[in-house]
């Protein structure tokens, strides 16, 4: 029997009247309305569906060790991917940042009490839970198969597979981002404490401003897409039926229109968040603030200008594919502003190596490649090789686990002593954003050559081309690895809830309103309403030799 | 947005009399298409139709939803935000359907 | 500009009820609640709008097939439809201004018309669907349209096919705004509750406001649905 940890002599944190211990009970976690618990219940949840998703990405991992198909038959092999996606895409990846580090620090960065509406929070949350219970349920009573993207007249008129389920669950979990999505536009307009104007806010508030632009505006249309698959599935109703006249491009043009800005909401805030760690573990504000925000602006209108480059060879017109193309170009140069400023920020900064700076390079690199990547198949003539191909699978990838769930990782350690009031065990943290880097590019650079060398996507057989095994025996390899490396966090995070250094209010030192309230903070965020007079990003001031300096913390970097 | 209620009696009329106005326009406008609708002003007859339906449209949204005497910007905003998108929508998708060379 | 979001620190007497802890003045709590439902409108906007897309392309591909669709569905009820929601619309504007004048009886008096209203397009909507149902226009298993001229080529027939795909459009179109009606009279049900019990003043009526801008927006697209489906080539 382990004997129980000596209280430290300082005053805890968690003595303090803090919003985790303020109440207690499951009733006062299921109705409860501040935001920072409505973040702990998604951070709950979508890590559940991620290991249900990252389940589905091992067994599709297994398959391809051998050429053959020998480990599930073809029909499960399509669920498999099909689920993986969904799941990932739906349940995961678009909720991650904004629900989780989101609904936490948005209203604490702009100095408010709470969100606007903390009772739609609450909906938005029940929202995704109904919804993510019909996923389950679809998946666990066969599935569907049609790919993520279930492109018509496959999915309306041909599967027998369990399409409308799926469709309502992923409407339903879609309400739930566009209810998030409009929380945080109200709460950032009308909620920012008095001096907190638009050009002091942090960049990651304007990244999920951006974020939330794209999930109200470009959401509904994949949810009335869906009510017309569900319609034509059940009414045969023609409106995607060549048959009948109508025209399956109509479908992808409505699916693409959401889903490819959706790959902004996944990608802006995780930008927002590497944004805020370069800052901090670079002791220096970053480099072209007005850049930054309006690049992430930029981002999002520009985003919803080049959605049929995901139909290129799908036989719509070769000048409007021409004119996507143009675009899909025009829509990396925020980005690369982005990397630049990163980049500027760097030169020449104090540099910290803790695990949060490392995701965040982690992202620097992979996010790069990915973006360059898209570029490759912006390209009409390249485009034509490599789309269906293990390439594209590369890109997207590279680009939602190198960036996105990279990004992710880094927030939840660079606030964990925020949200829990504790540390997480750096050592541990530090070997495991390695062995995430390492798994990482062994799973999936491969998929770069694969995909150029021919390997279709969504086969399940390749035994056709047997000299593909090796690269396929090595990305599945990386993933075991890159499946440590996603557990370890789990584990430790876990651990450090009841075992944990207690934190102080700030133990970065980090610039920002969260920062000055407590680890972790009271329910209503402040003790009294800030009134900010500084700008955002004030490294040389925090540290700042000088103790008389105005908002200067003494607190020095906890190890 | 400051509230309407500290305005003065006189003031107070003066909102009645616009939406009764904005109500009038809007059936003269329905019954114009309905008229218009009947008369062969081949190819123009969707554009007119349509093109009464945007004011009507206006007419509520600047008068009735009270966009017009909204005190910030943002509101309209908002409005020309969604129109932009929509316009994108429609706009984009028909850039492939309308250079189709087969049908 | 003003900015809304600044406390003015000063509270005048005690708290509205109605007044949430995160908000620091009532004004801020209103003006949240107002950008919320505009927010919530335009991405109600977009969702209508897919449907409105996937209209555009097949008007245009069909043309002659959706006008012969169009030419058999009552232009009579959608122009009466059409003049009933605009009559609605301005009880919504009364009731608003109602409320800002303290006039409670003109208030419930304003949300009971408006309700009649919305019951009275959804009769005639009811009628409508009833009269395709038993022309067999309604799509699925059922649908025929054989034999039905193009308007101005009165030798040529329309396609059964096309004209199908109009009327699937007709019902998803229509039944989807049906839907929201059926929804803002819950929302004015519930606000007729509340004027009812007194709660709304002329210093907090904010969910009058906001239903009203609801309410206009649902009459806002039926003034685009009815000539995009009613009025197509009506002259030949």
């Amino acid at each position: 029997m382990p004997n129980p940890i000596p209280q430290p002599t300082i005053v805890q944190p968690a003595e303090r009247e803090n919003y985790l211990n303020t109440k207690y009970g499951v009733w006062s976690w299921l109705l409860t309305t501040d935001h920072k618990r409505i973040a702990l219940l998604y951070l709950i949840s979508i890590t559940f569906f991620f290991f249900i998703g990252g389940f589905f990405a091992l067994l599709i991992r297994l398959e391809l060790l051998t050429p053959a198909g020998d480990l599930v038959q073809a029909d499960t092999y399509n669920k498999l991917f099909t689920m993986h996606g969904m799941v990932m895409v739906f349940f995961f990846l678009i909720p991650s940042i904004p629900a989780v580090l989101g609904n936490f620090l948005v209203p604490m960065m702009v100095g408010a009490k709470d969100l606007a509406f903390p009772r739609i929070n609450l909906l938005s949350w029940y929202l995704y839970i109904i919804g993510g219970v019909m996923m389950l349920h679809c998946m666990l009573t066969g599935g569907v198969d049609t790919g993520w993207t279930f492109y018509a007249p496959f999915s309306t008129n041909f599967t027998n597979t369990k399409i409308v389920e799926a469709g309502l669950a992923i409407f339903v979990a879609g309400f739930s981002s566009i209810l998030t999505g409009l929380n945080f536009v109200v709460t950032i307009h009308r909620m920012r404490a008095p001096g907190m104007t638009w050009s002091r806010l942090p960049l990651f508030i304007w990244a999920h401003y951006a974020t939330s632009i794209i999930q109200l505006l470009g959401t509904p249309v994949i949810a009335v897409t869906i009510v017309m698959v569900a319609a034509e599935r059940a009414l045969h109703l023609g409106i995607f039926d060549p048959k009948l006249g109508g025209d399956p491009l109509l479908f992808q043009h409505l699916f693409w229109f959401y889903s490819h800005p959706a790959v902004y909401i996944m990608i802006l805030p995780a930008m927002g968040v590497v944004t805020e760690i370069i800052a901090c573990f670079s002791r220096k504000r970053i480099f072209g603030y007005s850049f930054v925000a309006f690049s992430s602006i930029a981002i999002a209108v520009f985003g919803f200008l080049v959605w049929a480059h995901h139909m290129f060879v799908a036989g719509m017109s070769v000048y409007a594919a021409l004119v996507f193309s143009l675009l899909s170009y025009a829509v990396a140069v925020p980005s690369a502003i982005k990397v630049f400023n990163w980049t500027a920020t760097l030169y020449k900064g104090s540099i910290h190596y803790d695990a949060p700076m490392l995701y965040a390079f982690g992202f620097l690199g992979l996010f790069t490649i990915g973006g360059l990547t898209g570029l490759f198949l912006a390209a009409l003539g390249i485009d034509v090789h490599v789309t269906d191909t293990y390439f594209v699978v590369a890109h997207f990838h590279y680009i939602m686990v190198g960036g996105a769930v990279m990004g992710y990782l880094g927030g939840m350690h660079f606030w964990w002593p925020k949200i829990s009031g504790k540390l997480y065990p750096e050592g541990w943290a530090r070997l495991a954003a390695l062995i995430v880097f390492i798994g990482f590019n062994l799973t999936f650079f491969p998929q770069f050559l694969l995909g150029y060398m021919g390997m279709p996507r969504r086969y399940y057989d390749y035994s056709h081309m047997p000299e593909f095994q090796v690269l396929n025996v090595l990305s599945t390899a990386g993933a075991t690895v890159l499946g440590v490396g996603y557990l370890l966090p789990m584990i430790y995070f876990l651990w450090s809830m009841r075992y944990g250094k207690p934190a102080s209010d700030n133990p970065w030192n980090a610039a920002g309103l969260e920062w000055k309230t407590a680890s972790p903070p009271p329910t209503f965020n402040f003790d009294e309403e800030p009134v900010v007079t500084w700008e955002a990003y004030n490294y040389e001031e925090l540290d700042s030799p000088d103790k008389d300096a105005p908002h200067n913390e003494e607190v020095p970097v906890a190890r | 947005m400051s509230a309407h209620s500290s305005a003065s009696a006189s003031a107070t009329s003066s909102p009645l009399k616009g939406y009764f106005a904005v109500w009038i326009a809007l059936l003269v406008g329905t019954g114009l298409t309905v008229y218009a609708a009947t008369l062969d002003l081949a190819p123009y007859n969707a554009a007119v139709a349509l093109g009464i339906a945007t004011i009507k449209a206006t007419l509520v949204a600047l008068f009735f939803m009270h966009v017009w005497h909204a005190g910030e910007k943002l509101i309209k905003v908002v409005v020309i935000s969604a129109l932009f998108f929509l316009l994108l929508l429609l706009g984009l998708t028909m850039t492939d359907y309308a250079a189709r060379l087969w049908s | 500009m003003p900015d809304s979001s600044t406390a003015t620190g000063l509270h005048t007497g005690a708290h509205n009820p109605a007044l949430l802890h995160h908000f620091a003045e009532p004004e801020q709590q209103r003006d949240a609640a107002s950008l919320g439902m505009w927010v919530f409108l335009a991405t109600e906007v977009m969702f209508f709008g897919g449907l409105f897309c996937a209209y555009l392309v097949y008007r245009r591909w069909y043309f002659p097939d959706f006008a012969a669709a169009s030419k058999t569905i009552n232009m009579g009820y959608g122009a009466t439809n059409t003049a009933v929601l605009i009559c609605s619309s301005l009880t919504v504007v009364l009731a608003v201004w109602a409320a800002q004048t303290a006039r409670r009886t003109l208030l419930i008096t304003s949300l009971i018309l408006t309700m009649i209203l919305g019951l009275a397009f959804l009769g005639i909507k009811g009628i409508e669907y009833r009269e395709k149902f038993v022309e067999h226009h309604v799509p699925g298993a059922s649908f025929s349209f054989e034999k039905v001229p193009i308007p101005g080529h009165p030798d040529e027939y329309a396609n059964p096919r096309h004209a199908q795909i109009f009327f699937s459009l007709y019902f998803v179109m229509t039944g989807l705004h049906a839907l929201h009606m059926i929804i803002g009279l819950g929302i004015f049900l519930w606000l007729l509750a509340m004027a009812w019990k007194g709660r709304f003043t002329p210093e907090w009526h904010t969910p009058v406001e906001i239903g009203g801008l609801y309410w206009h927006f649902v009459d806002i697209i039926w003034i685009y649905l009815f000539p995009l489906l009613y009025l197509i080539d009506r002259h030949l």
